[in-house]
This record gives C-alpha cells, sequence and structure tokens, in this order.
C-alpha cells in the first residue's frame, strides 16, 4: 500500500474513533508526537513527586502522613504505566530516563516552583491535580490505545488525590488566623502556575491542530483551562479565600468566568530552565539514579548467575 | 509500675519502632533505585506507619489520659520514644535500607507471630494483621539480601559493611525488663529468648545463603527500653514534630 | 526502533495478569520491570495490587508474549464471521421447550 493510501486509512479509523494499537500502521509524526506527549507526561509523574515529596516527613499529623505518602506512591505508579505506554511504542526506559536526566525531554513546568509551607501540600493537591485531573480525563479517550489505557486507570486512583488537597485547604481555611493565612497565600502562589499546566493559548500553541486531527487531544488548551476556573472558583469561595485575579468576572452571557491573562513571560522562563527549582528537581533525580547504579548492577548480576545455574 | 503502666509502655515500644523505620523509608520516597522498587519501600512505609497508628491508639486508649495518637507522636520528647536503636539508623546507602529491614522483618516475623497468642485481644487482633504484612516484608527482603550478597563485588561488600555496622544494634532486640516480666505474667507479652532462637536460625540461613558473614565478637549497644537513644533521633524527631509543634493545638 | 543508548539496566519488561477475584480469569494489568521472576512477581503486586485488585497475579516476560498482527485479521478472524450455526440463536428451539 503507498503512503497515502495508508494516512488514509489511518485517518479514517480515527475518524470512527477507532483505537490505534501497537502494532498497527501509523505516520511517524504520529508515533513521534506521542512518545514526546507520553514520556513528558510520565516525567511529571515522576519529577512532581518531588515538590509533595518535600513536606512527608514533616507532615503535621498521622493520617496526613499516610495519606500523602500514599499519594506520591501513586505518582511514581503512575509514571510507572506512562512509560510502559511509550515503550509500547519502540523506545525503551534506559532511553526515556536518559533523555530526562540529560534534559532533553520536559516535564510539565508547575513542578519546578517550591513546596515552602505545609498548605502547599493542600494547594497542590487541590489545584494541580485538579488541572492535571481535567487533561487526563480527556485523555481516557485519547486515540492511541495503550495511553488511554493507562489514563483509565491513573484516573481511577487519582480520585483521592485533589479531595485530599482540597482536605487540608478546608481545614487550613477553617483553622486559626494564621492557619488561613498561610491557605490564602498557597493559592496566591499556586493559583497561576496552575492555569498555567493547560500549555500556552489556542493561537499560539504549535502542536495543538495536529494533535486534535489525530484525537490525542479531543479539547483545546483554552477550553480546558477555561472549564478549570469555571469550576475551581466556587472552591475559593467556600473556603472562603480570594482567588488572586482582580479581572476575575462572572460572564453571564458565556456562563463562565472571564479571567485575567497569564503571564506568558513567566511561563516560558520556567520552560527554559529558569523556574524557582528546575536545577534542584533534575539534580535530584538525577542524583538518586546515580545512586541506584550499583544496586541495578548487582539485581542484573544476580538474575544472570541464576540463569547460568538453571541453563547448565 | 502498675500493669496498666507496663502495657502502654509495651505499646509504645511497638509502635516507635514501626513509626520511626517508616519514617526512616518514608525519606526515601522519589529516591529509590528504580520505581518499582521505590513503589515496594513505600508499601513498606505505609505498612509500618499504619501499624504505628494503630498502636498508639490503643495507648492512648489505655493510658486514659486524654491523649490522642497525634499527641504521642508529635509531642513526646527524645527521650520518651522507646523505638530500637536499629529502627532509627540513618538510611546512608540501599544496602543499609535493605539491612536494617531485614533484621527487623525477621524479628517482627516470629515476634508478631506470638504476640497472635497475646491475652490482650486488642494486640492480638493487630498482630494478626501485622503478621500478614510483615510476612511479605520479610520475603522482599531476604530476597534482596541474596541480591546484593550475590550480586556483584561492590553489591557484596556494601552489604556485607551495612551487616557489620548495624550488628551492634541487634543484641536489644531481645532485651526484656520489668515490663516484659509484668505483662508476662499476664499472657499479654512475647517471650524474647522465643523469638531469639527463631531468629538467630533464619538470619543464619539467610545469610548463608546470601554469601554474608555474620559478624562476631561485636560489642552491642543498648538503651532504648529506658529511652536512651543514638544522636541521630533528635534530628528524625525534630523534623517529623517541628510543624506540629510550631502550631500548639490546632487542627490539621 | 532505535537501540538503547543508556549504558544502564532496568531490567526486562514484564507483563502482568491479575485475577481479581476467585474463579474469574487473569486480565491484563500493565507492565513491570524487573531483572528476576521473583522480582517480576513481587513489583506486580506491589503495582497493581494496592487497592484489593487480586487474589492471584501471573508475570510473563513481555518477550515471551506471541502476538498476532494487524494484517492477520482478514484471515484469522473473518472466517469465523459466517459460521453462524456455532452460535445458540443459529437454532429454532419451539415454543414451550425451556431448559434448553
Amino acid at each position: 500500500m503507498d503512503q497515502i493510501k495508508l494516512e488514509e486509512n489511518f485517518q479514517a479509523k480515527l475518524d470512527r474513533n477507532e483505537m490505534i494499537e501497537p502494532k498497527d500502521w501509523m505516520p511517524e509524526n504520529y508515533r513521534k508526537h506521542l512518545i514526546r506527549q507520553i514520556s513528558q507526561h510520565a516525567h511529571s509523574e515522576i519529577i512532581g513527586m518531588l515538590p509533595e515529596g518535600n513536606w512527608i516527613t514533616r507532615a503535621p499529623s498521622m493520617r496526613r502522613k499516610i495519606v500523602l505518602l500514599a499519594k506520591v506512591q501513586d505518582e511514581a505508579g503512575h509514571g510507572l504505566y506512562l512509560y510502559s505506554a511509550a515503550e509500547s511504542m519502540g523506545i525503551s526506559r534506559d532511553e526515556l530516563l536518559d533523555q530526562l536526566h540529560t534534559g532533553k525531554a520536559k516535564y510539565s513546568s508547575i513542578f519546578n516552583y517550591p513546596t515552602l509551607t505545609w498548605s502547599d501540600i493542600g494547594a497542590v493537591g487541590w489545584l494541580v491535580d485538579g488541572a492535571a485531573i481535567m487533561n487526563q480525563v480527556m485523555l481516557q479517550r485519547t486515540s492511541y490505545g495503550p495511553y488511554a489505557r493507562a489514563m483509565v486507570r491513573i484516573c481511577k486512583e487519582e480520585s483521592f488525590h485533589q479531595r485530599q488537597g482540597f482536605e487540608i485547604m478546608q481545614v487550613l481555611a477553617k483553622g486559626t488566623p494564621e492557619q488561613k493565612a498561610m491557605a490564602q497565600d498557597s493559592l496566591n502562589r499556586w493559583w497561576w502556575p496552575s492555569l498555567m499546566m493547560f500549555g500556552p493559548a489556542d493561537d499560539n500553541s504549535p502542536n495543538s491542530a495536529n494533535a486534535l486531527k489525530w484525537k490525542i487531544k479531543r479539547e483545546s488548551n483554552d477550553q480546558l483551562r477555561q472549564r478549570f476556573v469555571n469550576q475551581t472558583v466556587p472552591q475559593v469561595e467556600y473556603l472562603g479565600l480570594t482567588v488572586p485575579d482582580k479581572d476575575l468576572k462572572w460572564n453571564e452571557e458565556k456562563k463562565g468566568y472571564d479571567f485575567g491573562e497569564v503571564n506568558w513571560e513567566e511561563f516560558y522562563n520556567v520552560i527554559k530552565g529558569n523556574g524557582p527549582c528546575n536545577k534542584e528537581r533534575l539534580s535530584a533525580k538525577v542524583q538518586s539514579h546515580k545512586d541506584g547504579a550499583w544496586v541495578r548492577e548487582a539485581a542484573n548480576a544476580y538474575a544472570a548467575k541464576k540463569n547460568k545455574v538453571a541453563a547448565a | 509500675m502498675t500493669n496498666q503502666e507496663a502495657l502502654v509502655n509495651y505499646c509504645l515500644r511497638l509502635a516507635d519502632n514501626n513509626l520511626i523505620l517508616g519514617h526512616r523509608l518514608s525519606e526515601l520516597s522519589g529516591k529509590g533505585p528504580f520505581l518499582e522498587e521505590d513503589i515496594a519501600t513505600t508499601n513498606i512505609a505505609l505498612d509500618l506507619i499504619g501499624q504505628a497508628s494503630s498502636l498508639l491508639q490503643y495507648a492512648a486508649e489505655v493510658e486514659g489520659k486524654g491523649r490522642t495518637e497525634d499527641d504521642l507522636a508529635f509531642l513526646r520528647g527524645e527521650r520518651e520514644f522507646y523505638n530500637t536503636l536499629l529502627a532509627e539508623q540513618e538510611n546512608k546507602d540501599f544496602a543499609v535500607t535493605i539491612a536494617r529491614q531485614f533484621l527487623t522483618d525477621a524479628f517482627d516475623y516470629f515476634f508478631y507471630d506470638e504476640l497472635k497468642k497475646s491475652a490482650d485481644a486488642r494486640l492480638a487482633a493487630l498482630a494478626e494483621k501485622s503478621h500478614k504484612e510483615i510476612t511479605y516484608h520479610l520475603r522482599h527482603t531476604s530476597k534482596w539480601m541474596e541480591r546484593l550478597g550475590e550480586g556483584t563485588e561492590e553489591s557484596h561488600r556494601r552489604i556485607q559493611d551495612a551487616v557489620d555496622n548495624l550488628w551492634r544494634f541487634t543484641g536489644e532486640l531481645f532485651e526484656m525488663n520489668e515490663v516484659d516480666e509484668i505483662l508476662l505474667k499476664e499472657k499479654i507479652a512475647v517471650d524474647l529468648n522465643v523469638v531469639k532462637i527463631q531468629w538467630d536460625k533464619l538470619v543464619a540461613e539467610v545469610f548463608a545463603n546470601s554469601g554474608i558473614s555474620i559478624p562476631e565478637n561485636v560489642f552491642m549497644q543498648r538503651g532504648s527500653r529506658e529511652g536512651k537513644h543514638t544522636e541521630k533521633l533528635g534530628y528524625l524527631l525534630a523534623e517529623m514534630q517541628h510543624l506540629h509543634r510550631a502550631f500548639p493545638g490546632v487542627q490539621w | 526502533m532505535t537501540m538503547s543508548t543508556a549504558q544502564d539496566t532496568q531490567g526486562l519488561l514484564w507483563e502482568v495478569f491479575v485475577q481479581s477475584k476467585p474463579g474469574q480469569p487473569h486480565k491484563h494489568s500493565g507492565s513491570v520491570h524487573a531483572h528476576d521472576k521473583e522480582m517480576a512477581l513481587q513489583n506486580a503486586r506491589d503495582l497493581y495490587c494496592r487497592r484489593s485488585e487480586g487474589t492471584n497475579i501471573w508475570v510473563v516476560p513481555a518477550s515471551e508474549i506471541v502476538a498476532s498482527s494487524p494484517e492477520d485479521i482478514g484471515s484469522f478472524f473473518e472466517p469465523s464471521n459466517d459460521k453462524v450455526y456455532r452460535h445458540p440463536t443459529f437454532y429454532h428451539v419451539p415454543e414451550g421447550i425451556t431448559h434448553m
């Protein structure tokens, strides 16, 4: 079959909402796009463990300690599901990690912000996971089968993540004035970076057109961002906190909120590596990878010895 | 010492072991040698901290002074913790983590098996649940002892070093005092002499399997039964308790 | 498919099949990396059975799984489409006859 015919068949399949499976024919750009997106997503889960992991040993109660530990562990699991989905496209985990450690691969910029106080753990769970879930719910219907299946499992497991964050915020917002101030400060610092998580505005998003055509994404960055604001503002009000946006206003006509312009300069700056924690996040991962090298070697050597004995 | 005081102390001993060791493992979140092992380590940490939580709740109830599990975890000082010296030792490298965990798992495996027979129904029930979790931990860590012992030259050296360094803290695992005497009479406590025989045998077996030698002529450190610890514990508690202590009496 | 350039080892890729309840068939849950069989089994348990998902686990090296190809669809599966006599609805059961 010639290239044009193959591409037509491929697009027809997508238009019938059929899934693409690892052995199916796919355009090289589709494969590249997905490897990039899935691995970025996986790296985000793994790097995302760090800002929250920063508070595991300082969680202020037994309950919070257990929940946070379980939550951060889930992120590791989600990274793993996603690495497996990427591997089904013919790239190894070694390569994927190598891309992360050498700075070739990107991950969600949100994790380059620091968790300075305990309430940041609440804000991250509530806002960052909330924004991530919005994206992930959509991706359960993404066109690549292994990616979609990983997302279904992830969404199921994530359902408690946002709730635990909101619960933390709720306790703080209804607590002492000091606790409430801590919660407001976290909201102030995490609100805008959370809106940035949906990516550049639609008219400035080079990869979006293909992603939509190939049914990798089913909604645009701006659509998702708008939905997030609409859903989250009432939650802020419930907490008795204030959204740090003077332009935020209900728009009856569009049945949604108008909101201020995201600081795109900051967004691109963090992507370029100038966020408050870019260096720390990456070097932490590189360090633990290095520290673990002898363990992986040992496990490999042990397995080789056992196989030799079994074969003899 | 009253029976009630003895039981509170006994529960704290068990709870603190789980809490402090679970805390040490929780420090490793995101730092595992590979993703799967990161997840496995956290599973063990979650089991341990969960066990600690149940035991602290029970200690608080038996004590009857209106303290909560959080009061016990976050408001006791360095001299009021009764975890073993072994549990509080720092992670250093994966070999130390595994060796510390294996030596503890081997103890807990036999200890909680005995505790299932406790005349104290609550402890017996907790032991029943804990023993299942520990059975898995032991399977996990004894296999890693073998992988590291039989892996590469480097892994062998590291695991042997870890064992050599930690061995001095294993003597007091089996130490019994007035608390044990009182509770043994009530058939609540476990006779640690019984555990010691089984522990020696299992450790020797796993070491032999892993090419690890048992350290000889080691002077055994002690003190945790009286709340006398190594210097490491103070730092651990400072980190664990600071936030809770910084805002006295609030909800979290 | 490119070869790995990294000089490292993450172990082999294994596929995990979990039985959710006794008597149920094992279903594919996902994959894990592991260096040996016992590690594969434990990693599968630690990853895929954290929320009471299972009663039994199979792990299989991914490289040992033989799969049919998308090109096989025609020859493998379509020939069964017209074998309607294999399905009970092909047969007429007279009214009044039950338990059949």
